[in-house]
């Protein structure tokens, strides 16, 4: 082959330096790494008045044990910080570089455009992966500082060794990620039908929300399993003391179904697209 | 008989519109060539070079790219192609030598062990050395040019295909463009360059085509589209001498039309030099003897019809 020189992976990592590089995509991190640092110190100041353990989910059990916290903070950032990012990282892949007309010369040089879509949509995934682990480690970072962790308690009052906590808070956090994977497709799709990446990426985010909002929609309860957002909270079952793999299993299946769409989709259009930016 | 280095068969591009942008275009740019590929904004320029680059399909009828043909051959074609399309574009908070990292980064026929000294070269080449560690955003209009040209120029090209390079240049960035096409043809590399600008490149060409309204109007090597045969004398003589003057042009078979005391003729196959024989000979008082040919802006306004306007 006449295209043995260079290696996808070096492209692979070009596309990583852009992207992570890029003080816009630094904003995005260091503003979802504030949530959970943020809310270690309401609950902190908190603790001792009237209002310590109120709130949802699983914020009452924070100040008991730090481990909590990477629970905590996925749960408030799942609903709409991290689509919201996802969003604008995904959605501005393809569309940034047609607007400043990068795209252009990357096909040129020649980039195959299956190269090129394959290398963003991994680098698109590689955000969504990086800002759930850096919301789960600044978590676990500022949870241990603040409350300390011990051994956790389960939603059966059963109490698993803090080894076993661990792991099961990288399963929420592994899960959490693998939920955004059909977000990140469906980005990746609106990125490669404009040049104009604010429309991708209020597009992606919109999606979210309103899957969010069928989903609540008890009319609607025939579709709701297929919901691109519907199992995304499913990462609960990581607190039982048996691990119900089939459940968490089922929300996987529903986002290949969701990247297989949408990336065949994004790839045969953008594959007979013309470039006209 | 060597492939050129750009040939088109009807190429056509209708857009879903219904805008027909190019219509039905047969170029040919000989290897070696310099081609200026001329016409007014708007006349189909740049969707040809998008269609022979492979980033817009063609609606009807092919274009070849060094005899291989696009876009389907893209991949072995392109590296050996160097573009510069629509004006430069590259990432506004990366410097200058970053963004050049970046492209050969990912140009998978490129080595990767001579990035850095390639870079360094075409750097050098378009005289963006000093200014390579500065972010593009803060490059001048003549920078980011330079800086397209020096992209284009990353490896070894057989062919390049400069869209517009004099753009928003001074009259020496202007110079200087124009010095390395001479350079770059030189070396052995056919260029196509287009441009609306008909005075900035029209000294380098050797090859001219005219588009107009999305149809190649004229092609043709840039001497024989000057010349034609449309050389015309104008002969300037006294008044008291002015029917003396048409009748010897008569006499040479010359069809003269007189204003006042100047006499214009087309030249034909007859040599100036009869002409001015003649005259002397019959004792016609010369005031002045002037050749004209027709050049290649009035051949441009005449084919495109509207000068250096926009085109609807």
């Amino acid at each position: 082959m006449s295209h043995a020189r260079g290696s996808f992976g070096r492209q692979l990592r070009s596309d990583l330096r852009i992207l992570f590089g890029r003080p816009r995509t630094i904003a995005l991190l260091a503003g979802l790494a504030a949530v959970p640092l943020l809310l270690a110190i309401v609950l902190f100041v908190a603790q001792n008045s009237g209002m310590a353990g109120q709130g949802p989910g699983f914020i009452g059990r924070v100040t008991g044990n730090g481990l909590f916290l990477v629970i905590a903070s996925l749960f408030l950032c799942l609903p709409f910080l991290l689509p919201l990012t996802i969003g604008i990282t995904a959605g501005d892949a393809l569309a940034g570089e047609a607007q400043t007309g990068t795209l252009r010369y990357l096909l040129t040089l020649p980039v195959s455009r299956t190269r090129l879509l394959a290398s963003k949509a991994l680098t698109s995934l590689a955000f969504a992966v990086a800002a759930v682990f850096l919301i789960a480690t600044v978590a676990l970072a500022s949870g241990g500082a603040f409350f300390g962790l011990t051994d956790m308690t389960l939603l059966s009052g059963s109490t698993v060794g803090l080894g076993s906590g661990m792991a099961r808070m990288f399963g929420v956090a592994a899960y959490v990620a693998l939920s955004l994977t059909g977000l990140v497709a469906v980005g990746l799709f609106f990125s490669t039908l404009t040049e104009v990446p604010v429309g991708a990426m209020a597009g992606t985010t919109i999606v979210a929300v309103v899957s969010s909002v069928l989903d609540t929609l008890p009319q609607l309860a025939a579709i709701h399993p297929y919901l691109l957002t519907h199992h995304w909270f499913d990462f609960a079952e990581f607190l039982r003391i048996e691990v119900n793999w089939s459940v968490l299993s089922s929300g996987m299946i529903v986002q290949l179904g969701w990247v297989a769409i949408f990336a065949t989709l994004a790839w045969g259009r953008f594959t007979t697209a013309d470039v006209t930016s | 008989m060597i492939a050129p280095a750009i040939r088109t068969e009807g190429l056509t591009k209708r857009f879903r519109s219904g805008q027909v942008a190019v219509d039905g275009i047969d170029l040919v740019v000989p290897r070696g060539a310099v081609y200026g590929f001329l016409g007014p904004n708007g006349s189909g320029k740049t969707t040809t070079i998008r269609m022979l680059l492979g980033l817009v399909r063609p609606t009807a009828g092919a274009a070849w790219l060094l005899d291989e043909q696009m876009p389907k051959a893209g991949g072995s074609v392109l590296p050996r192609v160097g573009a510069l399309v629509e004006g430069p574009a590259f990432h506004p908070y990366l410097s200058g030598r970053a963004n050049l990292v970046r492209l050969d980064s990912c140009d998978s026929t490129a080595d990767p062990k001579t990035s850095r000294s390639r870079i360094d070269t075409s750097l050098d080449r378009v005289g963006l050395t000093a200014a390579a560690a500065k972010p593009y955003r803060q490059y001048s209009l003549g920078m980011k040019q330079r800086l397209g040209l020096a992209a284009a120029l990353l490896r070894p090209r057989e062919l390049l295909v400069l869209d517009e390079p004099t753009n928003g240049l001074d009259p020496q960035g202007t110079r200087e463009v124009r010095h390395l096409i001479r350079e770059l043809s030189a070396e052995g590399t056919t260029v196509l360059v287009s441009s609306h600008l008909l005075s900035e490149i029209e000294q380098v060409c050797t090859h001219i085509g005219i588009m107009g309204r999305g149809k190649l109007l004229a092609q043709a090597e840039r001497q024989s589209l000057i010349a034609d045969d449309d050389i015309r004398i104008v002969v300037t003589t006294t008044p008291d001498h002015v029917s003396d003057a048409a009748a010897v042009l008569t006499s040479l078979g010359l069809d003269a039309t007189v204003d006042s005391v100047e006499l214009q003729a087309q030249l034909g196959d007859t040599p100036p030099e009869r002409v001015s024989a003649a005259l002397v000979h019959a004792g016609v008082d010369l005031v002045g003897l002037d050749v004209r040919r027709r050049s290649l802006e009035q051949l441009f306004v005449e084919l495109t019809g509207e000068g250096f306007d926009v085109a609807r």
